[in-house]
């Protein structure tokens, strides 16, 4: 019987977070691009909590636009109440949060797909993978047409074997009751790609008109609205925000809750995924916390063009009827209206340590992934793969080097790294605290890590990138004024330094002397500065944040010196560990498991200890030396 | 920061009391400038052409360590072909031990097991055909040194060190938890507390390290046994030689095990006295289990001695053990020669063999001691008792890392005393914690991630 067959450069399966970074990535530099998706009406969904960003998340949103990526764009285009957390922290964990209005989002970033260039989409479930020794060819969709390919990203988020799941009903369907994915799993299984089951849940949705917000504390946006885009005029987007709500849970819900957690698919076994950790559900977080008396609970719009509300910390798969009194108990929803229900929803994701740091597959050439489906959780955590899988596919067509940023550039380096070199037994989720480089990995400067980057890879236009090069040299420029400009001894002085609580000068010191003093800053400054340029705000944030905080930053660069030397350190991809005397058994077993690519990616797997690495070092030497022998 | 000036003892020192302390690197010229001086007091080593040797003194401040001869020795012609000064002290094992301290203090930083080798072979000074020995070397070394750095650990040292570990996680995880969930967790009026809580680490730590230079971190020295049976005046002999004029060094009851452990000095020959619990058992049915003890205290120890009751005639049991100890390193002592005696020297030897050293000695009158003293020394200066170096270099690393973690904390204080904002707190909480980490042999890995989950709840 004769089928559709198609020619392509790049399949993309899934236009989740993940899918719509890497379709965009590959159509853009000029890769004709497909991407599936099991409903075009869901592209850019986001299931779960409507915000995008918060901490350590912002940083990844912010690196995403700096290479070029869509998020930061469309969050700006669609947000609804934007704030800056850990202000009153230093400039390394400032992360920007905004309320996304869910529909807006999708519809936006549906809208940047469909006219972006070489890129089609396709309502159509991907069924199979074609490999021919150990190589992507193309793909098999459900209806059976064969769409060849030169490389295929999957992205298929929770949507693989997805099962919905509260009380004792369980749908076998992805989130928001959308069709799932379920014969992808065997084509992979059958490929030889090691699985796992995660789980992950989400809270209920409850009417706005059923609500007593009387009862709650507001929480508004920030008066100033930060952009998350480089590109985005902040002048642009300053405009009326919604409120969210903050209200408790108390021993009435913890006890309704207790009740009940016979019934609960979690504790009853049901549920085999493991879930993580960082977003427990209710039930989980009463059980584990036994002692806390209550648990916060944000009321987040889900958009302004719906009345339904999110329940921020209230997920849960307790059946229906225990749903409906848990949530009645809490203040100011004693006659919540559910919407939707709660559920808990798992689904297939990869062992992600089958990968490289490019997200290629080391066992299939051309077959990347990207998002949930390498056990990670979140949006950002997902578009951050995307992106870099997208990058990495295009330019294996186009036969250049992976692209890699490394744990001291980014925190994209960050989770990619701890996600293939690591085990991860629950969904993984950024956090600042993974970032051991943090203070050079801010959200502030996240273009001048990245933007050269972004424009050598051919993400980011000629235009943009000559704005960069002059915002770096007027940053440059300032912090060389500052540090030869002297400030004397005069009354005036001594006057401003005490009507600031700083102690008078005793002799002549420079403007970046006292911009390290911790009650004085760039900005305070102005008044005894009269030969200031003027210069736009985001200058002179990095000029105050280099000057005041350059002990901390220096020390922060030598490490990663340190590191670097290790990560320079390439293992070839045909080492034999078999071959390499005095390993021990067990760091034999992971070398051979996880392949490392450099000495410093094989120091971080748990079980090599520091000797392993050192007669790993001695082999390499000895085999390069071998070999230039021969 | 670690510089990348490695030091180490590189030859034995138990025997002769001659050692050679080895320093290698970018810095290895400036950090012995730093302690070396001339009989002028005007010679710079960093000024001394190639392969040259000069006599001179180590210091360290005002005080003089030891005298000495440094070769110097400039890259690439020296062994690991990075500048190497070589310093042959002649003070003893413990002057070396203070130079090689003083070296660490003054820039280098303790050298990894087999590191010399290992450089000398990436820096290509040996031979491809020796790659296969250096690889053997580092590996045997390493098994060596984890063996000893974490075995080794005085039990109530390494309690000390997870006690501080513990505490400073959950300061970290604290931390991290509040600028992962702000909305969450607060961290109003924390920097106050932790101040308090840093001073009080810094005091200990401080306390960890002075008493490292007493050998207190390791088990270092010669591992002794005193065997015997009930009443045969062990427990006066322990006694006796603690308290007479020498340094008594700790005193530790074990954690782990029903142990006493001392350490006592005879004359710089650090002796770790460990008391077995069968021995201070009294009663009958103990015998069997006591053989059995003395066999097993016997394979670990580097000398046993082995006390017997002159007053009394020796048993069966008596003859068992001291079979099994016909193969050790062994002193005899007859105890109780205040009493009437019944077993003589030349009974013991009989049975133990004509070579071991019999003492006649009163633990009670305190008598025969010092023939006691000299025969250890005499057999640690023969040879005869050996134990292996590789430990003095890690008690130097176990110092180099509580000092390093000490330095960390440091930069907390000063971070918070300079209002610093709290998320830059972790990265020298972060140092310190993996520094003391180092000593006991573990990494830090997911620890502060996993703190964070179990201790806090945290998403919104």
């Amino acid at each position: 019987m004769s089928r559709l067959e198609e020619y392509v450069d790049v399949v993309v399966v899934g236009a989740g977070h993940a899918g719509c970074e890497a379709a965009l990535a590959c159509a853009r530099l000029g890769m004709k691009t497909i991407m599936f998706t099991v409903s075009v009406d869901s592209i850019a969904l986001m299931p779960c909590n409507p915000n995008i960003g918060g901490s350590s998340k912002g940083h990844l949103v912010r690196e995403i636009d700096a290479l070029g990526g869509e998020m930061g764009k469309n969050i700006d285009k669609t947000f609804i109440q934007s704030k800056m957390l850990n202000v009153s922290k230093g400039p390394a964990v400032h992360s920007l949060r905004a309320q996304a209005d869910k529909s807006d989002y999708s519809r936006s970033m549906r809208r940047v797909l469909e006219r972006t260039e070489n890129l089609m989409i396709k309502q159509m479930e991907v069924a199979e993978l074609i490999v021919e020794n150990q190589v992507l060819t193309g793909v098999r969709t459900l209806s059976g047409a064969v769409y060849h390919c030169k490389v295929a990203i999957l992205c298929t988020g929770t949507y693989l074997k997805a099962r919905c799941i509260y009380g004792d009903v369980s749908m076998h369907t992805g989130p928001n009751g959308l069709q799932a994915a379920n014969y992808l799993t065997d084509s992979l299984v059958k490929n030889g790609v090691k699985m796992y089951r995660f789980k992950t849940g989400t809270p209920a949705r409850i009417a706005r008109k059923s609500i007593d917000f009387s009862k709650m504390e507001e929480q508004k946006g920030d008066e100033t609205i930060v952009p998350f885009s480089f590109t985005t005029d902040p002048k642009s987007i300053q405009k009326e925000q919604v409120s969210c709500w903050l209200t408790y849970t108390n021993e009435k819900t913890h006890e309704i809750i207790r009740e009940n957690l016979d019934r609960s698919p979690l504790f009853s076994g049901v549920i085999e995924g493991t879930g993580p950790r960082y977003c427990p559900s209710i039930e989980d977080k009463v059980v584990r916390f036994s002692d806390k008396t209550k648990h916060q609970v944000f009321i987040e719009p889900e958009g302004i063009h719906t009345d339904e509300m999110y329940i921020d910390g209230m997920s849960s798969s307790l059946p229906e009827d225990v749903q409906v009194r848990m949530y009645h108990s809490v203040p100011g929803l004693e006659n919540a209206e559910i919407v939707r229900n709660a559920y808990a929803i798992e689904y297939d994701c990869i062992d992600a340590r089958q990968l490289k740091l490019s997200l290629e597959f080391k066992a299939i050439s051309g077959l990347f992934s990207a998002g949930q489906f390498n056990g990670s959780s979140g949006y950002e955590e997902a578009a951050a793969q995307g992106l870099i899988a997208g990058i990495n596919a295009a330019r294996k067509i186009q036969g250049k080097e992976a692209f890699i940023l490394d744990r001291s550039e980014a925190y994209i380096g960050v989770l990619i790294d701890d996600l293939v070199t690591k085990e991860n037994l629950e969904p993984y989720r950024m956090m600042t605290s993974r970032a051991e480089y943090r203070l050079l990995l801010r959200q502030d400067n996240a273009d001048i890590r990245l933007t050269k980057k972004g424009h050598e890879i051919g993400l980011i236009d000629d235009c943009r990138y000559q704005k960069l090069l002059r915002k770096e040299k007027e940053i440059e420029q300032e912090i060389s004024r500052v540090e030869k400009t002297y400030i004397g001894t005069r009354g005036e002085i001594q006057d401003f330094l005490k009507s600031h609580g700083s102690i008078g000068l005793k002799s002549s010191a420079t403007l970046a002397e006292l911009i390290r003093r911790p009650e004085l800053s760039y900005e305070i400054l102005a008044e005894i500065d009269p030969g200031r340029p003027v210069l736009s705000k985001e200058v002179t944030d990095q000029v105050n944040i280099l000057i005041k905080y350059d002990g901390y930053l220096q020390r922060q660069m030598r490490q990663v010196e340190q590191f670097r030397k290790l990560e320079k350190k390439e293992i070839p991809e045909t080492i034999d560990y078999d071959d390499v005397p005095s390993l021990r058994i067990e760091a034999r077993q992971k070398l051979k498991l996880y392949q490392p690519s450099s000495i410093g990616q094989a120091s971080r797997i748990a079980g090599v200890s520091p000797a392993d690495i050192s007669v790993l070092l001695v082999y390499i030497e000895k085999e390069r030396q071998r070999k230039r022998h021969e | 920061m670690r510089s990348d000036t490695i030091a180490a003892i590189s030859t034995a020192v138990a025997n002769s009391g001659i050692g050679i302390v080895r320093i290698s690197g970018d810095q290895a010229l400036s950090v012995v400038d730093r302690i070396y001086r001339s009989k002028d007091g005007k010679k710079k080593i960093s000024e001394q052409p190639s392969h040259t040797i000069h006599y001179g003194f180590i210091q360290d401040g005002d005080e003089m360590v030891d005298e000495v001869l440094v070769t110097v020795m400039r890259a690439p012609k020296s062994y690991t072909a990075e500048d190497v000064v070589e310093i042959n002290c002649h003070g003893g094992s413990y002057s070396v031990r203070r130079v090689l301290d003083t070296a660490i203090r003054s820039g280098a930083r303790p050298a990894e097991p087999g590191e010399f080798t290992k450089r000398a072979f990436l820096n290509g000074r040996i031979d491809l055909s020796q790659a296969e020995a250096v690889i053997d070397v580092i590996h045997a070394k390493n098994e060596f040194a984890l063996k000893s750095s974490v075995s080794q650990l005085k039990g109530s040292v390494r309690e000390k060190i997870v006690q501080h570990r513990k505490l400073i996680l959950e300061q970290l995880a604290f931390v991290e938890a509040a600028l992962d969930d702000p909305e969450h967790i607060s961290l109003d009026g924390y920097a106050e507390a932790l101040k308090q809580k840093v001073k009080q680490l810094l005091e200990q730590l401080q306390e960890l390290i002075d008493s490292s230079d007493n050998g207190r971190i390791l088990k270092e020295g010669i591992q002794t046994v005193i065997l015997g049976k009930p009443n045969a005046g062990k427990s006066s002999l322990l006694n006796a030689l603690l308290q007479e004029d020498r340094a008594i060094v700790t005193e530790v009851a074990g954690t782990t095990r029903d142990v006493l452990e001392e350490t006592l000095s005879l004359n710089g020959i650090l002796l770790n006295l460990v008391d077995t619990a069968g021995i201070r058992i009294t009663e009958d049915v103990v015998e069997k289990i006591g053989v059995e003890r003395a066999k097993e205290k016997a394979e670990q120890a580097d000398l046993v001695i082995y006390v017997v009751d002159a007053s009394t005639e020796i048993d069966a049991n008596d003859r068992e053990v001291m079979n099994v100890l016909a193969e050790k390193k062994v002193i005899v002592l007859l105890n109780k020669s205040d009493l009437i005696p019944v077993t003589t020297t030349e009974m013991i030897k009989e049975v133990i063999g004509k070579s071991v050293p019999v003492l006649t000695v009163s633990a009670k009158e305190q008598t025969g001691l010092d023939l006691l003293e000299g025969q250890i020394r005499k057999m640690f200066y023969d040879g005869k008792i050996t134990f292996n170096d590789e430990i003095y270099i890690t008690n130097a690393r176990q110092k180099a890392a509580l000092t390093q973690a000490k330095n960390s904390l440091e930069k907390v204080l000063t971070s918070i005393e300079n209002e610093m904002p709290e998320d830059f707190y972790s990265i020298d909480l972060m140092d310190a914690y993996s520094s003391l980490g180092e000593i006991i042999g573990e990494s830090v890995g997911e620890d502060l991630i996993n703190e964070i989950f179990s201790r806090f709840c945290m998403g919104k």
